[in-house]
């Protein structure tokens, strides 16, 4: 379909939702995190914010003509041998961000046979799906959990290995898929699988702003976007480069961020005292506290950078207590202000 | 009712609608659509036909799906030409046009996902047509992710049009409110518009951005010498009715110097609305707002509440009386869940997979599979077509689910018979009707120590009978063990993709279970929580002859809907569960 090239809405004009934001921030900064899902009632900007943070990534470097967007440092092979076609150049290109649509194919997602070289050459070769489409960036899927069953499969298969394998007569192809999740969905319209859910590192859940100002102020903003999309983006270029600068910043400080081993235990008594169950919130957790730090320019994770980022990271990995009604955040709340002073 | 049959509300609202087609042509994909909550029928001919004179319009097939949205292989042209040809999807066929999407409130939400996503993406804008029956409690709605988006939504059910003009096969003309004064500049009006949604209790945020849209397409509409970003009263009071008012869900307290205005007139189409309080005798207009267009500027957010008050979705007021305006229809209970299936039910697209076991094969797309294939295959000797088990496609369907009850019966002590025996009988009942829903059932009967599965979910009224017949009873009451079981047996039959409904028949008093520590009444407590936990819809039928607190706590705990029969029979059991089930059983 033809889509006019549209100005994005700006990131950093969504009024509020601070934690949808916050959360974006970390996945773009440590792609390792396992993406976002973001729960709420609909009309809170769900996917106005998600497909804003397409708009401020920093372009990546790829190597030119390849149809997986191969790093030129990796050094796993790429089926299509683009390393050795393309020497030595190097290019840039924008972080892909995928929108996988609900119908979407089995094959339009993993890919399928090219059907035009096919039918002229009688040639075999691979049509890339979306998720060649989405390595190395995001893909997003708006209202997940109304997902078809075994596309959901699928791509949790895949997003855990990395790799998209397909086997089909002849073809048998295995490409790099590595992308951060994002899904967004509203809870009333279904639950998603808890092993689904897991999956995700950070959740989040949004809400109506319900402060009659933010609303206002909402209203206002939509509306002079409405009217002169370019002026109002250019009122906000010098925050989106901010933040973009900050991203770039983070990324390059994160190897660099240290866990003592204090952190560790104390991520460690965090997740057993809210009863998080398996070692992937942990991981998580500890893994967004470092971005968390990393987007604050430390080079060290304190234990308050773990407290910001605790509930996101485990407030969807909850054991569900017959006895105790209160809700997860609260619970993790709870064992925040117990284990970590302020 | 008036002797053309047609009253100044029904105007208002005809009047109404027109003023929409009017927005839809200036704004465009910007506010998404319309939703017409219409019937088939003479007025929603006479809308379309006025709206096809101002915009083009293409329809999408009723059994359009996601593929034909977008496109896909052409495969006559492609094997004909020996390269591949795309055709063309519907939604880059209706370019330039208005989408029209008839009886939208059957749109599977695969669909309506794609279409809410291609919204966001400037695809043409929708007019969706519900053509759901509006005094239909249970009828199927719109998917509500698609209808949020479209910020113009009408009902056109109650609105009556002159005789005259449908004979002629004409559109009326809009009544002479189309003309309305364009009223005072309104001051601030973004912050009206969305103080305005507030009070209407939408929660939403799209819904007062997109009024805005459509209060400057609005004005714009009406080519007046304006500043093109001035909005008046008659832009705001527009926006309001065509899209705050129907997703009002309260009525805003009214204001507190003037007397409430009549909230009645969605409901009574028939009754013309009092000319409210004689206002200025400029003002004649039984315009689209109730606007009094009194020189000193009235509160601009009061303007709006009125102007949204002509829109109020039909039955919201009524609900609010009755106190029954849920905010969510709650996913268990009614009919079963909406599944995808592979047997039958409402095409839902196509999958690999093998036929057989039900599953039909879907012809066209397997040919489709295999079709680029056969240069690449070795030819066949007969010239046919070479189609292997990868090419195999099979055809999904969305299919109601089925339920499951599953009775747990307390089948100690002494009244132990009586109560077995009428629970065999509900089950029997059950059975014979059973053939129409293809709902199964399922007993738990607990008694002595221990709960057990004395008849697995089934179908089949003899081995119901068979596997009842020995059923004996008598000894402890184990609570607890029976409801753990019911818990067990219903979340296998959820994940078996059918809908179950737990029945709890006992006197609520556990004398046997727990522990040194815990009573069985504690424990048969903590299973009811446990159970509650599972979100699975159940039944408490408290049959002592007396009943006592115990039974209501565990209903409450359970979250169960709690039934008092003292005198247990087969047909009483079998009513309270349909009641509960929501006629799905």
């Amino acid at each position: 379909m033809a889509t006019p090239a549209r100005i994005p809405f700006p990131f950093t004009a969504i009024v509020g939702q601070a934690e949808m934001k916050q959360a974006l921030l970390l996945a773009a900064v440590e792609p390792r995190l396992g993406g976002v899902m973001v729960f709420g009632d609909r009309g809170t900007g769900k996917s106005t914010a998600v497909r804003a943070l397409a708009g401020l990534l920093p372009p990546m470097k790829v190597v030119p003509g390849c149809r997986y967007f191969c790093a030129p440092d990796d050094r796993s092979p790429c089926i299509e041998g683009c390393r050795d076609k393309a020497g030595k150049r190097v290019e840039e290109a924008n972080v892909p961000f995928v929108d996988l649509p609900l119908g979407a194919t089995e094959d339009r997602v993993v890919g399928s046979l090219d059907l035009e070289r096919a039918l002229a050459t009688g040639e075999k070769r691979f049509e890339p799906g979306l998720l060649a489409k989405a390595n190395r960036g995001f893909l997003y899927i708006d209202e997940i959990n109304l997902l078809e069953d075994h596309l959901v499969d699928l791509l949790l298969d895949v997003a855990v290995s990395g790799t998209n394998v397909v086997e089909r007569e002849g073809l048998s192809i295995r490409h790099p898929a590595r992308f951060i999740l994002v899904g967004s969905g509203n809870p009333e319209e279904g639950e998603l699988r808890p092993q689904l859910l897991d999956r995700f590192g950070l959740s989040v859940d949004v809400r109506t702003p319900t402060d009659m100002g933010d609303r206002i102020e909402i209203v206002k903003r939509c509306d002079r976007f409405d009217r002169d999309p370019a002026a109002f983006a250019a009122e906000f270029e010098g925050s989106e480069q901010a933040t973009l600068e900050a991203i770039a910043k983070a990324r390059k400080l994160l190897p660099k961020v240290q866990v003592a081993d204090e952190m560790l235990g104390l991520g460690a008594q965090l997740c057993s005292a809210v009863g998080a169950d398996g070692l992937r919130g942990e991981l998580t957790l500890l893994r967004a506290a470092r971005a968390q730090a990393a987007l604050a320019g430390k080079k060290e994770v304190k234990p308050h950078h773990v407290a910001e980022v605790a509930t996101m990271a485990l407030r969807h990995r909850l054991r569900r207590n017959v006895l105790d009604d209160t809700g997860s955040t609260s619970r993790i709340t709870r064992a925040i202000a117990e284990l970590i002073p302020a | 009712m008036t002797p053309s049959g047609v009253d100044d509300d029904s105007n208002d609202r005809w009047a109404l609608a027109l003023s929409a087609i009017d927005v839809l042509a200036i704004a465009g994909n910007r506010i998404g659509g319309v939703l017409l909550r219409a019937r088939p029928g003479p007025v929603r001919d006479a809308w379309v036909d006025a709206l096809q004179l101002v915009l083009p319009t293409r329809r999408l097939p009723a059994n359009a799906d996601a593929e034909a949205l977008d496109g896909g292989l052409d495969l006559t042209a492609t094997l004909a030409s020996g390269r591949l040809v795309q055709r063309a999807g519907i939604l880059a066929d209706a370019a330039g046009k208005i989408l029209l999407v008839p009886m939208a409130e059957r749109l599977n939400a695969a669909l309506a996902a794609r279409l809410a996503g291609a919204i966001d993406d400037g695809a043409p804008p929708l007019v969706l047509f519900d053509e759901g029956d509006p005094e239909d409690a249970e009828r199927e709605r719109v998917p509500q992710g698609l209808a949020e988006r479209l910020a113009i939504h009408i009902d056109l059910n109650s609105v009556r049009l002159p005789m005259a003009a449908l004979v002629a096969g004409e559109a009326p003309p809009p009544p002479l409110a189309m003309l309305a004064e364009p009223g005072a500049v309104a001051k601030d009006p973004e912050t009206a518009l969305a103080v305005a949604a507030a009070s209407l209790g939408i929660a939403s945020i799209r819904a007062p951005v997109l009024a805005v849209r459509v209060a400057r397409a609005h004005a714009r509409a009406d080519e007046r010498p304006d500043a093109i970003d001035q909005l008046r009263e008659a832009d705001m009071a527009a926006a309001a009715a065509l899209v705050l008012g129907p997703r009002a869900t309260r009525v805003p307290p009214p204001p507190e110097e003037e007397p409430p205005p009549p909230p009645e007139e969605q409901e009574q189409p028939d009754e013309p609305p009092p000319e409210e309080p004689p206002p200025p005798p400029s003002d004649d207009n039984p315009g689209d707002d109730q606007e009094q267009p009194e020189p000193p500027p009235i509160d601009p957010t009061d303007m709006i509440l009125d102007a949204a008050q002509t829109a109020l979705p039909q039955g919201l007021l009524d609900a609010l009386a009755a106190g029954t305006m849920s905010k969510a229809p709650k996913a268990s209970g009614a009919s079963g869940a909406k599944q995808k299936s592979i047997t039958s039910g409402r095409p839902a697209g196509v999958r690999p997979g093998m036929p057989g076991r039900g599953a039909r094969l879907a012809l066209i797309e397997t040919i489709k599979t295999a079709a680029p294939w056969q240069k690449l295959r070795p030819k066949r000797e007969d010239g046919r077509l070479a189609i292997r088990t990868d090419d195999l496609r099979i055809r999904r369907f969305v299919a109601q689910t089925q339920s499951t009850t599953i009775f747990a019966v307390d089948a100690s002590g002494s009244a132990a018979f009586a109560r077995l025996a009428e629970a065999k009988g509900a089950v029997e009942l059950l059975l014979a009707e059973a053939y129409v829903k293809r709902a199964e059932v399922a007993l738990i009967a607990f008694r002595g120590t221990e709960a057990a599965l004395a008849l697995p979910p089934t179908r089949s009224l003899p081995r119901a009978k068979k596997e009842l017949a020995g059923l004996a009873g008598g000894g402890g009451t184990p609570i607890a063990s029976g409801l753990d079981l019911a818990l067990k047996v219903a979340e296998s039959e959820r994940s078996r993709g059918r809908t179950p409904l737990v029945v709890v028949l006992t006197d609520g008093r556990a004398n046997v279970g727990g522990s040194a520590t815990v009573s069985p009444q504690e424990a048969a407590l903590a299973s009811a929580r446990a159970f509650r936990v599972s979100g699975i819809a159940a039944v408490f039928i408290d049959c002592s002859p007396r009943p006592r607190p115990q039974g209501a706590e565990l209903a409450q705990a359970m979250g169960a809907r709690l039934v008092t029969l003292p005198r247990v029979d087969a047909k009483s059991v079998v009513a309270a569960v349909k009641s509960a089930s929501g006629g799905a059983i």
